[in-house]
């Protein structure tokens, strides 16, 4: 992968200027070329990274698991997508193994996300059986551990 | 009774005090500095090296090993040397695991030299080799390499150096503290002149992972060993460890890879001080090889852009500096601003808290130059050039 996207995607907040003098690029060049990234659909988008707990927000999040019948010409794309487009799922992954999807899906409630499971998912047809799994404790999200903290321990002047 | 002083051997007494460790006591106890002056990556060992040791412990790996290190460690290197460096070591008996490179050169230099015996080496340099060189009763005959040559190491300045009591080159590629890469060709050459005179190279390649090119600074430049060259493997010590690409400083690991009969000697004095390296290191050591390479390109990276910023910071402030193609130490020019190099250091010190290290503290050559250390958070090192700008606005 190019040394921009790398960089964006450990910091989505790095600005051009920076973004310019870590990669020894013109401010403007980098610019430009995220636009295209962003025009050309490399770059869905940006997200901050936010520990749940500190910021207050008590919803709920569950990982289901859901077998689908695959379709004669398609497979799983038509399902997978249809399910991917309620505004309540967060990611859905085709998977190998035991079952066919992983979806994450977010409610403000269990009850939102138990009725949510109940009403809308398992009842789409084609949806053979769901299996719902709700998230307790997040250790790490998206690459960051939720109790960072390293203290640089360095003697201040060394060989 | 004789003072203590008159006690101290002749050889211990005749080494001055390292320049870093005054520079080090100057800044000790303040907590404002912002610190360029480090020789140590600013990453902690990646994890899953960090684990292996917890789990070698929890198994209750304590013991002694072989004196030559792990055989699962040395058949590790060996493969690691093979395809990073395209030589060929045997691990039963060419491969010597010792405490850090420090371990390492100590004792190829007892093994080595007789009184003496003179060893041609490239100041500025890391501040143990010509101690290590005087505590083995060589002679250390310096060549002091040139901020015009980006401090490359010119075959002809070797040859000039060489005499009927040269035993030992010893080479330091990429260079502590300059970052300086040595171009093939003066490499080459002064591979013949080893031949031609039939010398021993020492090779201290610790910084050979970490190296930059192209336009963007971003890609790894190419590392050529001494050892690799023809006719060079049976007549060079090959030094390398995993402080600086694995962030493993504390580890204290480092490993030889020499001729069976020179490996031998070394064997001989490590066996008797240090008896083996300490095993949950090396245990360690075998995870970094067999799974460290996306971490240390991580790390690289990191540093790579850190390298950018630097020089493109000193660029915009009129501080001449050569792009250093290695290691993680940028070695600007302040001859322009009047001072020597303790001046500006301790000056920028006192006005503006950032630490950098005098070039003289690696040797006279390093007059005119201070080392700037660029492992450093990225925030941290943005503050530091910042206040360098500020400090030498106000010299010009």
């Amino acid at each position: 992968m190019e040394a921009l996207l790398e960089l964006l995607k450990k910091n989505a907040r790095f600005s051009p200027a920076e973004i310019a003098d870590r990669l020894n690029m013109d401010e403007k060049e980098v610019v430009n070329h995220i636009k295209d990234l962003e025009n050309n659909g490399t770059i869905l988008g940006y997200h901050g990274v936010i520990d749940r707990e500190r910021s207050g927000d008590t919803n709920v999040t569950a990982m289901i698991e859901i077998k689908l019948t695959p379709e004669r010409d398609g497979g799983f794309d038509r399902l997978a997508e249809r399910i991917a487009k309620f505004h309540q799922v967060t990611h859905c992954y085709l998977m190998s193994g035991g079952y066919d999807l992983a979806v994450m899906v977010e409610g403000e409630t269990l009850n939102d996300v138990a009725r949510f499971v109940s009403e809308k998912l398992s009842t789409v047809e084609g949806v053979i059986a769901t299996s719902t799994h709700f998230q307790l404790k997040v250790y790490k999200q998206s690459g960051f551990l939720a109790s960072a903290g390293f203290e640089d321990q360095r003697l201040a002047v060394s060989p | 009774m004789k003072p203590l002083e008159d006690r101290i051997a002749k050889q211990v007494a005749s080494i001055p005090r390292s320049g870093i460790r005054d520079f080090f006591e100057l800044v000790q106890g303040r907590d404002d500095v912002i610190s360029l002056g480090v020789g140590e990556p600013d990453f902690s060992a990646p994890w899953h090296i960090r684990e292996a040791a917890i789990f070698a412990l929890e198994k209750g790996q304590t013991s002694y090993t072989s004196n030559l290190g792990l055989p699962s460690l040395r058949e590790s290197i060996s493969k690691y040397v093979e395809k990073q460096f395209h030589v060929d070591y045997d691990p039963a008996s060419e491969v010597l695991v010792t405490v850090g490179v420090s371990e390492a050169l100590d004792i190829a230099c007892r093994a080595l030299l007789d009184p003496g015996d003179e060893v041609i080496y490239h100041e500025p340099c890391y501040v143990s080799y010509s101690p290590s060189i005087v505590m083995a009763y060589g002679k250390a005959v310096s060549i002091q390499t040139r901020l015009e040559d980006k401090f490359a190491l010119l075959a002809k300045d070797v040859e000039a150096a060489i005499t009927d009591n040269t035993k030992i080159i010893l080479l330091n590629f990429p260079t502590n503290p300059t970052g300086a890469i040595e171009p093939l060709d003066e490499l080459e050459k002064i591979a013949q002149l080893a031949i031609k005179h039939d010398l021993i190279v020492i090779s201290d390649e610790i910084y050979s992972e970490l190296t930059y090119s192209g336009n963007n600074g971003i890609d790894p430049g190419e590392h050529t060993s001494i050892a690799s060259l023809p006719g060079m493997k049976e007549r060079t010590i090959l030094l390398h460890g995993f402080s600086k690409a694995y962030a493993m400083t504390g580890f204290r690991l480092g490993y030889s890879c020499a001729p069976h009969v020179l490996t031998e000697a070394m064997m001989k004095i490590h066996q008797y001080s240090m008896l083996c390296a300490p095993i949950m290191s090396q245990l360690a050591a075998v995870e970094a090889l067999e799974n460290g390479d996306p971490e240390v390109e991580r790390m690289r990276r990191a540093y790579a852009e850190r390298r950018n910023l630097l020089l493109r910071r000193f660029k915009e402030m009129g501080m001449p500096c050569f792009a250093p193609g290695g290691a993680f130490y940028a070695f600007p020019d302040i001859r322009k601003f009047g001072l020597s190099s303790i001046e500006f250091a301790h000056r920028l010190l006192e006005e503006e808290s950032v630490a950098v290290v005098p070039g003289t503290a690696f040797g006279k050559a390093g007059e005119g130059c201070v080392r700037c250390c660029y492992a450093t958070a990225y925030d941290q090192l943005e503050i530091a050039l910042e206040k360098i700008g500020n400090f030498i606005g106000r010299l010009q």
